[in-house]
């Protein structure tokens, strides 16, 4: 598994783990323990085109409900079946397990010109 | 003003407010104040005070002389013997449901199931309730009851145009729907943007090029037809459509399931299962979907989920779903619904079991079939061949004269038009009343009597393929309580089991729980009140007519409005009244534009949900760190949209519990826009008899009965949620096409905005009856009879005065968030659990399971603002019983401390572990930091009266991932 301290962040909470033309995406520990016991995951098609700031998934608690947003333009090329079958893996283990879903992007560019964080600046944002 | 007391006997205010005079002294002189109007007269604003309490409600009446007023009232209702069908059939409620359920407080008393621990009892009825319509609809599963059958339609409606995926907003409608069913329908699509396409279903084979995101089929129809709808919903299926087939569970006994003739979703009414007609309401609705549809259904679902032992424990599952949660983005506005009536017709169904229903069921369709040879006898022509308890008649004699000849004879016909009649048979149907109606009919009844047909016939008269095969209510609880012993045990039982008003104080925020006098009780269920069908002639129910409009007016007094809808059955359905009322105003003075509806973050989800169905979109206002409406932020949002304005949307006083004072300033800020001023009327029980929605800007508002007017929460419904207008929003209340009276236009006002009055009368309908729930008005006309306007005022009073007692009480021990300007709440009080929980890791959950353990509901939990608890003790507490909860407070507050303390670990002490049941603490080794003593007496007075909870904390997580919904083997309790 991936070093979370090599992460990207967004504002909304959701980690991406960028290999090259690639990142798989999932929600943060303070997330998820926010949302508390998650029991439903909604993810996006494998295949479907997703758009930066729009919602492509939802995540619901037993006390609520939390979106999951595309952080930029691209393709979901994988969906975690894992996580929409057994929910609870987004509490146990966000940064693996739980993860969401991995997309593609034309151009490697667009991470860096995306608004995201790096596990410092996103630490310091959720005050930790 | 001297303040109310218990004084002399016969004094209803005196016995409807918990606090006498002395009681009253001393907890003003806790709080510091001289009187109750010393108070008062600080909390509530200069600016919204009245400054005339001239009321027209009538003196005060004494219980004896309210009873007897009603009874006059009764007496000029007329009850014939009913058969006009339509959805609303006689019934017969078994003695022992009526005694024991509809008639008992610990079922009438009880609150939404929020608190499972201390609910087990009717989420367990509610599970049967649920299995029952499943398992007769032939579907995976239902939820725990609708409204009423037509709202349930409309929730179908809205289910499949998210569900099916097709790009098409057209809805095809049967022709052969009930009445009140298209009607509703017409409103509720055209405010959503969705299209209706009637058809008879007459093609055959189905056309195969229909573009609809789902259709609707009545089964049978309302003219009676049985017919198969298999092809129509294979059709409408293949192109990516949903089907929806209301049923009448009665038939479903005999006929094949909707779900074995394909359709994705089943709506109807279980009112013929044992709930009077009352006028028309209440009656517990049902909708049910198949497999994989069961995240879409609106409404509240009971499921299994084990508790902290391990044991099945039932609780509301899914609960993210609900608009107080997803609110602009749920798909529906229904709260609670009908669990009071769903809790009698699912015992309806316990009590007969499936061979009693279905032999119901066979009585009635053999009777049918003596009438249809009846009327064939005397000359008139049977319009559709198969049928179940519904005949059409075609009559080559005028439709009115056969409609009044029955009438004479004490029954109701329907006339359908000039020559064609039709009636409905139903269980109470009697050999002696079938003989009268043969002769009505024009046959011979003597030659016929020996006609009435045998049990081997039936299959002959259900078409090929629709004769039931599949078998139902197969669960030990459906096929054990036969005997009136074992019913009134099995009742006696869940109810145990169950924490209600009768048991002592449900403090729950924004839910108002005060009495709910037995002498307001009286008249639900004297046959009168009862025995009504709500389209009988308007001759038979002159007394329901007076009744409503004296409540009606009277409504409107107290609020300060001109005109009152009673139709609404529940508060989210009275916004949803209100706010298409909003936008009818607009669009008939050619505002098509007006479309925005400013919400504060702080209002409950609801609001949200229902301005989303009336077509509006929803602009949120911020508050400011006390609660209230941000005013600049409110202004601002106003100059952004003040040409899509069409209204605000606003809580008084607010969900924080506090009379904000800029209220005036709020409402003028809307209506200088060209807005409308929604106030919804949750919290009026801080208000009443002390200012009026109507004098301090409301243009319209709901009212909750069920909260500030006596009509029991039912343990989760009914309710009714009447909507209050100004003048100039008067003809855009409900109408409906049936009602017996059309609506009142106050004078002066045009009556032909676009169309005439008829046109009115039908406008906005929403709920299936015209008069809502008619057989439960009686309690609130009760209340405001004996009350009058100075016990009204005086319980505004009381219910102020105990709640500043509880939060001063309790302030140095917890936090008191919110309060007004004075330092002031008005009738509840939040207080913020979050410092203790910082500081202790006590959670509002820990707290709200312990105080159980003291024998108390626990507050409403993380509303308006999480990590809180919202207490509303009411007005009819006594001081008692407000000390019993301040000293539970209290203690939990050092068991907090000890914790943080570390006396007791975090993962093992009274809080954690609470609610503990008897069991826990008898069977095996005791092996916890704490002793049993602390954990089931920790305070002395439980020794003698002590509630315990049936099982503990219910793990709410593992319901949600494992969902079943229900009735559970017997072994899982083993």
């Amino acid at each position: 598994m991936a070093d979370k301290t090599t992460f990207k962040f967004t504002a909304e909470h959701e980690w991406l783990d960028i290999d090259g033309n690639t990142a798989t995406i999932g929600i943060t520990d303070f997330a998820a323990d926010k949302l508390g016991d998650v029991v439903f995951v909604e993810l996006p098609k494998v295949g479907s085109s997703i758009q930066s700031g729009k919602v492509v998934g939802e995540i619901e608690s037993t006390k609520s409900v939390g979106e999951l947003f595309a952080p930029v333009d691209g393709t979901v090329v994988a969906a975690n079946g894992e996580v929409t079958g057994r929910p609870e893996l987004v509490n146990e283990d966000p940064f693996g397990a739980g993860w969401m879903i991995r997309i593609e992007v034309a151009d490697a560019t667009v991470f860096d010109s995306a608004e995201l964080m790096d596990f410092d600046a996103y630490v310091a944002l959720v005050g930790e | 003003m001297e303040t109310s007391s218990a004084t002399s006997i016969g004094e209803f205010a005196g016995r409807h407010i918990g606090t006498g005079a002395d009681a009253q002294s001393a907890m003003l002189a806790a709080i510091g104040y001289d009187s109750v109007p010393a108070l008062l007269a600080v909390a509530v604003p200069d600016s919204i005070q009245l400054t005339d309490a001239e009321s027209i409600l009538p003196p005060a009446a004494t219980e004896r002389e309210a009873l007897a007023e009603l009874r006059g009232i009764a007496a000029r209702n007329r009850v014939h013997r009913a058969m006009i069908g339509l959805g609303y059939y006689d019934t017969i409620t078994p003695a022992v449901i009526k005694r024991n359920v509809l008639e008992n407080p610990s079922w009438y008393t009880a609150y939404t199931p929020y608190q499972p621990e201390i609910s087990q009892g009717r989420l367990e009825a509610l599970i049967n309730f649920q299995t029952m319509v499943a398992e007769l609809t032939g579907l995976d599963t239902a939820n725990s009851s609708m409204l009423d059958e037509s709202t349930a339609v409309v929730e179908g409606m809205l289910l499949a145009r998210r569900a099916s995926g097709s790009a098409s907003n057209i809805f095809l409608v049967d022709e052969d729907a009930l009445p009140q069913t298209k009607a509703l329908l017409e409103n509720r699509a055209e405010a959503v943007g969705i299209q209706l396409h009637y058809t008879a279903y007459d093609m055959s084979p189905p056309p195969d090029d229909i573009d609809v995101f789902g259709a609707f089929i009545q089964y049978p129809g309302a003219s009676g037809r049985v017919w198969d709808p298999s092809e129509v919903i294979g059709a409408v299926k293949a192109q990516g459509g949903l089907a929806i087939v209301a049923a009448d569970l009665l038939a479903l006994t005999l006929l094949t399931s909707p779900g074995e003739l394909g359709a994705d979703v089943a709506v109807g009414t279980t009112q013929r299962f044992g709930v009077p007609m009352g006028f028309g309401g209440p009656h517990a609705g049902y909708l049910a979907v198949r497999s994989g549809l069961e995240r879409q259904l609106p409404g509240r679902l009971v499921g299994v989920s084990k508790d902290a032992d391990g044991h099945p424990a039932f609780r509301l599952t899914l609960q993210a779903r609900e608009q107080h949660i997803r609110r602009e983005k749920a798909t529906s506005n229904i709260c609670t619904a009908q669990v009071l009536l769903a809790v009698m017709a699912g015992m309806y169904a316990v009590y007969h079991g499936p061979e009693g229903l279905k032999s119901i069921a066979e009585r009635v369709m053999f009777n049918t079939r003596f009438l249809a040879s009846a009327a064939t006898d005397g000359g008139h022509t049977i319009v559709h061949g198969n049928y179940f308890d519904t005949l059409t008649l075609e009559t080559d004699r005028s439709a009115d004269d056969l409609v009044a000849r029955a009438y004479e004879a004490g029954f109701l016909f329907h006339r359908v038009d000039d020559n064609r009649v039709q009636f409905s048979v139903d269980e109470t149907t009697s050999r002696d009343e079938l003989m009268v109606l043969a002769k009505i009919l024009g046959a011979d009844a003597e030659t016929l009597e020996g006609t009435v047909p045998g049990h081997s016939e039936l299959s002959a008269w259900i078409p090929k393929g629709l004769l039931r095969s599949s078998s139902y209510l197969t669960h030990p609880v459906f096929n054990t309580h036969r005997s009136e012993t074992s019913m009134m045990r099995y009742l006696k039982y869940l109810a145990d089991k169950d924490y209600a008003l009768d048991r002592g104080m449900i403090p729950l925020g924004s839910c108002t729980m005060k009495l709910n006098a037995a002498t307001e009780m009286e008249a639900v269920t004297w046959p009168e009140f009862a025995g009504l069908h709500p389209f009988a002639p308007e001759a038979d129910v002159e007394g329901y007519l007076e009744l409503i409009g004296q409540l009606e007016s009277w409504l409107a007094d107290v609020t300060g409005y001109d005109s009152v809808s009673l139709q609404p059955n529940a508060g989210s359905q009275g916004e949803l009244a209100g706010l298409l009322a909003i936008r009818g105003y607009h669009r008939s003075r050619g505002d098509d534009a007006r479309t925005v509806c400013l919400i504060p973050s702080s209002a409950h989800g609801t609001n949200a949900a229902s301005a989303v169905l009336a077509g509006m979109n929803v602009v949120v206002v911020a508050c400011d760190e006390l609660g209230n409406v941000d005013v600049d932020d409110l202004r601002a949002k106003v100059d952004e949209h003040a040409q899509e304005l069409a209204a605000l949307m606003v809580t008084y006083p607010s969900t924080h519990g506090v009379y904000e004072h800029e209220i005036r300033a709020i409402t003028k800020a809307v209506h200088d826009a060209g807005g409308q001023v929604y106030i919804d009327g949750a919290n009026l029980n801080a208000l009443l008899g002390y200012a009026r929605f109507g004098e301090f800007g409301g243009d319209v508002s709901h009212l909750n009965l069920h909260k500030t007017f006596c009509i029991p929460h039912g343990g989760g419904g009914p309710g009714v949620g009447p909507v209050a207008a100004k003048a100039h929003l008067a003809p855009f209340l409900p109408g409906h096409p049936m009602a017996q009276r059309p609506n009142r236009i106050p004078e002066g006002m045009p009556v032909d905005l676009d169309g005439g009055i008829s046109e009115h009368s039908h406008r906005n309908v929403v709920s299936a009856a015209p008069y809502g729930s008619p057989s439960i008005l009686p309690i609130t006309w009760a209340y405001i009879r004996m009350m009058g306007s100075e016990g009204l005022r005086d319980a505004t009073g009381a219910a102020v005065l105990a709640a500043n007692y509880l939060a001063v009480r309790l302030r140095e021990h917890y936090p008191v968030l919110y309060a007004g300007e004075n330092g002031l709440v008005a009738h509840e009080c939040i207080l913020d659990l979050r410092p203790l929980t910082e500081a202790t890791g006590v959670t509002v959950d820990d707290v709200a399971k312990r105080l159980i353990d003291f024998g108390f509901h626990a507050p409403t939990m993380s509303f308006p603002v999480p990590g809180t608890l919202m207490i509303e003790p009411t007005e009819s507490e006594d001081l008692a019983e407000l000390d019993r909860f301040v000293e539970a407070m209290i203690a939990i507050r050092a068991e907090a401390d000890a914790v943080g303390a570390g006396e007791w670990p975090a993962d093992d002490n009274p809080l954690h572990n609470a609610p503990h049941t008897a069991r826990s603490l008898l069977v095996g080794e005791w092996e916890h930091a704490y002793s049993r003593e602390k954990a089931a007496y920790p305070v002395t007075s439980l020794l003698r009266n002590k509630y315990w909870s049936p099982v503990r904390r219910v793990d709410q997580a593992w319901g949600d991932r494992n969902l079943f919904c229900a009735c559970p083997p017997p072994e899982a309790f083993a």
